[in-house]
């Protein structure tokens, strides 16, 4: 699946279209990196293989977007929420399946591959 | 041992145009009038301008706009954008470029019309695109994200975060070039619109007109020239993430090193410091500011800033113009941090005037408390 030539951003989003959630690793150092980059920040290992994700992790922060109401009176309020992967990496991301005001720094999350902004992405349910 | 930029150059003439609204003055214009002020401020000659810094909202080349339109032909010049901190770059900058004899006379402005063009943020800033598909709000949200943090992490309350704007508001009030004058209450910014919780809408800055410059040359010839001189003792910029996703802590910014780095470069401690500007675009920034800086230790801002401990009469002066909260903010604000610190250290701030100001620090922050940058100004005093 991975091309001849194609970077770790479009392979990422190649896995996500297949319904896999892989993030990277480098095994030198044990370090997992998001969002995927050619090389480890700051060190600079270029040794990144790609792992399944474990898909858990914890809310790390956590906002409500507040919009104007639907007509019914019904709310078009969401979430925005930086999760903490377990393994160690943060990703801007929703929780779903809670009402936004809901969603507390510290909960355990689930990832699944939803469709966000019209194409796959990661979002989070409580886990 | 202080750097040795220490003192080398200063500010010697300030200058703002259409500050709050302006209607039917573009960009260019706001920016070339404030220029213009602040070169007649110094007792300067717009020709004797050769080196120009720039940052704005809406030139994607500033330094090529600003020479064409004030028609000059710049020695040096520095387009330095890292968001509102670019300013206190600038000044970094400046110092730099005038002590090594680049230029002679250092011009830094800006200029934005983005209240009367639209009423909205007008930023260049690009989405970033691990986040731009969850529809955050930028800047509004991630700073937003940190004040959760904060409150999690430390027990922060959206009391202390409104005592943040109250305090500015008091300062306001004082401040007849100031936007918002009006009364405001804890409970007033408690009871407005929720915008992005925990942040309410007078949780976060001013969208305003307005063009900010100030013009350096070095020492020597500060001291001849129409305005008392302003030293700029030190500088220094520290940055560690782009999107708020990619900052290593959402609670310790980059200011915990640009803050101590930029008192050492200037041979000052914080106990010296009689003015703090800090750029204050939301609430949580004055806290997170207060405690990178070294003014209280981590995770004490709320219960600093309780009891108008930084309004009028207050144990620190902070952000005595109205800071972005109250006074202005025309998208980018670093520049007016400086007007005001400057005006402090004249003795000119008439009845917000700090007593015995003799040294101010001035904090720039950009992005999403991406870029951090701190600047150290002095009166004649203290060199």
């Amino acid at each position: 699946m991975t091309e001849a030539g194609q970077g770790p951003e479009a392979t990422f989003r190649a896995f996500l279209k297949e319904g896999r959630f892989m993030i990277q690793r480098s095994p030198s150092t044990g370090r997992h990196v998001f969002y995927p980059r050619v090389a480890l920040p700051g060190t600079g290992e270029r040794d990144l293989e790609w792992v399944p994700a474990s898909g858990l992790g914890t809310v790390y922060a956590t906002t409500v977007a507040r919009q104007r109401p639907n007509p019914d009176g019904s709310s078009n309020d969401y979430n925005i929420a930086i999760v903490e992967l377990d393994e160690g990496v943060r990703m801007m991301s929703r929780v779903e399946g809670v009402p936004p005001t809901a969603v507390k720094i510290g909960q355990r999350v689930k990832a699944r591959i939803a469709e966000v902004d019209g194409a796959p992405g990661i979002v989070f349910d409580p886990a | 041992m202080a750097h040795a930029l220490r003192g080398k150059t200063a500010v010697v003439g300030i200058g703002t145009a259409g500050t709050g609204e302006a209607p039917g003055r573009s960009a260019i214009e706001l920016l070339g009038e404030a220029s213009l002020n602040a070169i007649a401020d110094a007792g300067l000659k717009l020709s004797d301008v050769d080196g120009i810094f720039a940052a704005t909202s809406t030139h994607a080349f500033p330094t090529l706009s600003v020479a064409e339109y004030l028609g000059l032909r710049p020695r040096f010049v520095d387009g330095t954008n890292i968001g509102g901190a670019s300013f206190e770059a600038h000044l970094l900058h400046a110092a730099l470029a005038l002590d090594a004899g680049l230029c002679d006379v250092a011009l830094i402005c800006y200029g934005s019309n983005q209240r009367t063009a639209g009423g909205r943020l007008v930023s260049m800033s690009e989405p970033q695109v691990w986040e731009a598909p969850f529809k955050p709000r930028m800047p509004l949200t991630a700073y937003a994200l940190a004040a959760s943090r904060h409150m999690h992490q430390f027990g922060t309350t959206r009391e202390q975060l409104a005592e943040v704007a109250v305090a500015a508001r008091a300062w306001a009030q004082l401040n007849p070039e100031a936007f918002a004058r009006g009364p405001l209450s804890v409970a007033d910014v408690l009871a407005s619109r929720m915008i992005s919780d925990p942040l309410t809408v007078l949780d976060c800055c001013l969208v305003t007109d307005g063009g900010a410059a100030c013009v350096m040359t070095r020492a020597d010839r500060a001291r001849h020239l129409a305005k008392p001189p302003v030293y700029f003792l030190g500088g220094a910029g520290a940055q560690w993430h782009r999107a708020i996703s990619t900052m290593p802590d959402l609670t310790i910014t980059a200011a915990s090193e640009s803050g101590p780095r930029a008192l050492a470069h200037a041979g000052v401690s914080l106990s010296d410091v009689k003015l703090a500007m800090l750029y204050d675009a939301f609430t949580i920034c004055t806290l997170l500011f207060l405690e990178d800086l070294g003014f209280c230790p981590k995770g004490e801002a709320g219960r600093f800033v309780e009891g108008g401990a930084i309004a009028p009469g207050g144990r620190l002066a902070v952000n005595t113009n109205g800071g972005g909260l109250s006074c202005v903010h025309p998208g980018m604000y670093g520049l007016f941090l400086i007007i005001e610190a400057v005006t402090q250290l004249r003795g000119a701030a008439g009845e917000r005037q700090v007593k015995d100001c003799d040294v101010a620090l001035v904090h720039g922050n950009g992005g999403t408390l991406s870029a951090q940058v701190t600047g150290v100004l002095g009166s004649a005093a203290t060199v």
